[in-house]
């Protein structure tokens, strides 16, 4: 009865929307704006909304995407400065650190009555065996220094110069290595004996010491000087524990003053060694390299 | 011809209302001359012509009313078309079906005119039922009677010349 797809059909849906939109165009809503305007604006403002979401949600997308281009970039700059950082500081840190230990060399070189020279720790032992502890230091016979001269430490001793040294560079056989020895009394009881190098934990050992001598862990232990090597006084160690042995001594073991496994900066004293004291000269125990 | 007679048709229902509005208010109520005209040109020429004539007329009354331009126009067209597509469908060349569709149309013209104005304006929706019911029977007995005018006039005027043909011809 009533086919709306005709062209009547049409021209009846026309002419009502032409009329609908005329009406509008004259009727306001409460606030005042025109239907068609608030309809046209509102349906605009949809349309309007949608493109600008999609073209928000692009831009969006593609900020996104710059910024994480420039944040990737930028965290590698960050990184890569971090790391720069990082060395700087740990150069400047090292730099502070052998700095005081400079100072702390100065300031036993100004202590020291004896003539001494500061070396720098230039390597190690290229051939090093088990028990064989030695260090090279940027000193030799055109500095002064000589066959057996003893080696120091801000925080005690460290050995002495072993073999031909050459013009500018010589070996020391570190207090620890298994053929050094060092005449030794305890600061506290004065109880005296002989300090010597071990493979074992504490690295030092103190031999010779009579079961009757007052030795108890804690006590400060000190170059006694009667090896003719190593000047008097000097800080050796710590002992660890001191129990009497199978004989007439104490086995003493001794903590050592000095890290070994940190020396940049020693001194050597430009005394050359004397030989070691007699049996006159006492005391009994003598303190030479085994 | 057709267009000009459908023209012809609405300019003198406008003619009349007007000149029935400014001599009663009341008599501007009881009938609609161009609704009359819309539905006897749908019922005469189909729903194209209806609903083409309820737009121009509608809008034209409203446009001379001083109310909302087309809310008039919109009201008409959808008779004139209805009525246009009921009268293609069912046969309507007697006085009683065609009084039928002008009261349909006028109730129907009625109540979306009242309804599109009381969705425009804000204001509750309200019929007057006695002059709506008046108004479409005061409008079926015009639509009726110009009907007859048009369909009987032809006929009319060639009696009436054949009558006088004759009395031409006697010889008293």
């Amino acid at each position: 009865m009533l086919d709306i797809r005709q062209r009547t059909g049409w021209i009846f849906l026309g002419v009502m929307l032409a009329q609908i939109l005329l009406v509008s165009a004259q009727v306001q809503t409460r606030s005042g704006v025109r239907v068609i305007e608030a309809v046209s604006f509102g349906a605009f403002a949809k349309v309007q909304g949608v493109t600008s979401s999609g073209v928000r949600g692009v831009r969006d997308l593609w900020s996104n995407y710059a910024e994480l281009r420039g944040a990737r970039d930028e965290n590698q700059q960050l990184k890569q400065q971090l790391a720069e950082l990082e060395l700087r500081l740990q150069e400047q840190r090292a730099l502070a650190a052998r700095t005081t230990k400079l100072q702390e060399l100065l300031a036993l070189q100004q202590a020291t009555p004896l003539p001494t020279i500061a070396a720098e720790v230039i390597g190690g032992n290229p051939n090093a065996m088990p028990g064989i502890r030695e260090i090279t230091i940027g000193r030799g016979t055109a500095d002064g220094v000589q066959p057996g001269m003893a080696v120091m430490a801000p925080r005690g001793i460290v050995g002495r110069v072993v073999g031909q040294p050459a013009a500018r560079a010589a070996r020391v056989q570190l207090l620890i290595d298994r053929y050094a020895a060092a005449g030794a009394q305890t600061e506290r009881s004065r109880a005296g004996g002989m300090v010597v190098g071990i493979e074992r934990d504490p690295p030092l050992a103190m031999e010779l010491v009579s079961n009757l001598q007052d030795v108890k862990p804690g006590d400060v232990v000190v170059t006694s000087g009667i090896d003719g090597i190593y000047p008097k006084g000097y800080a050796i160690g710590r002992v660890e524990s001191a129990e009497p042995g199978r004989g007439l001594y104490l086995n003493i073991a001794i903590r050592p003053a000095v890290d070994f496994h940190s020396l940049e900066e020693v001194l050597v004293v430009l005394v050359p060694p004397r030989p070691a004291m007699t049996d006159e000269d006492k005391p009994a125990v003598t303190g030479a390299a085994k | 011809m057709k267009v000009a007679a459908v023209l012809a048709a609405l300019g003198a229902a406008l003619l009349f209302q007007t000149t029935i509005a400014g001599m009663s208010l009341e008599g501007g109520t009881l009938v609609n001359f161009v609704l009359v005209a819309v539905v006897y040109v749908a019922l005469s020429f189909g729903p194209l012509a209806g609903l083409l004539a309820g737009a121009a007329g509608g809008l034209v009354q409203d446009a001379v009313s001083g109310g909302i331009v087309g809310i008039g126009g919109i009201s008409k067209t959808l008779v004139g078309f209805l009525v246009g597509v009921v009268g293609a469908q069912f046969i309507v060349s007697q006085p009683a079906p065609r009084f039928v569709m002008f009261v349909g149309g006028t109730v129907l013209h009625e109540l979306c005119f009242q309804s599109l104005y009381a969705l425009v304006d804000g204001r509750a929706v309200h019929f007057a039922w006695t002059t709506m019911f008046t108004q479409a029977a005061v409008n079926g007995l015009i639509g009726i009677l110009a009907f007859q005018i048009v369909e009987g006039a032809p006929g009319l005027v060639q009696r009436r010349e054949a009558r006088r043909a004759t009395f031409g011809r006697r010889r008293f």
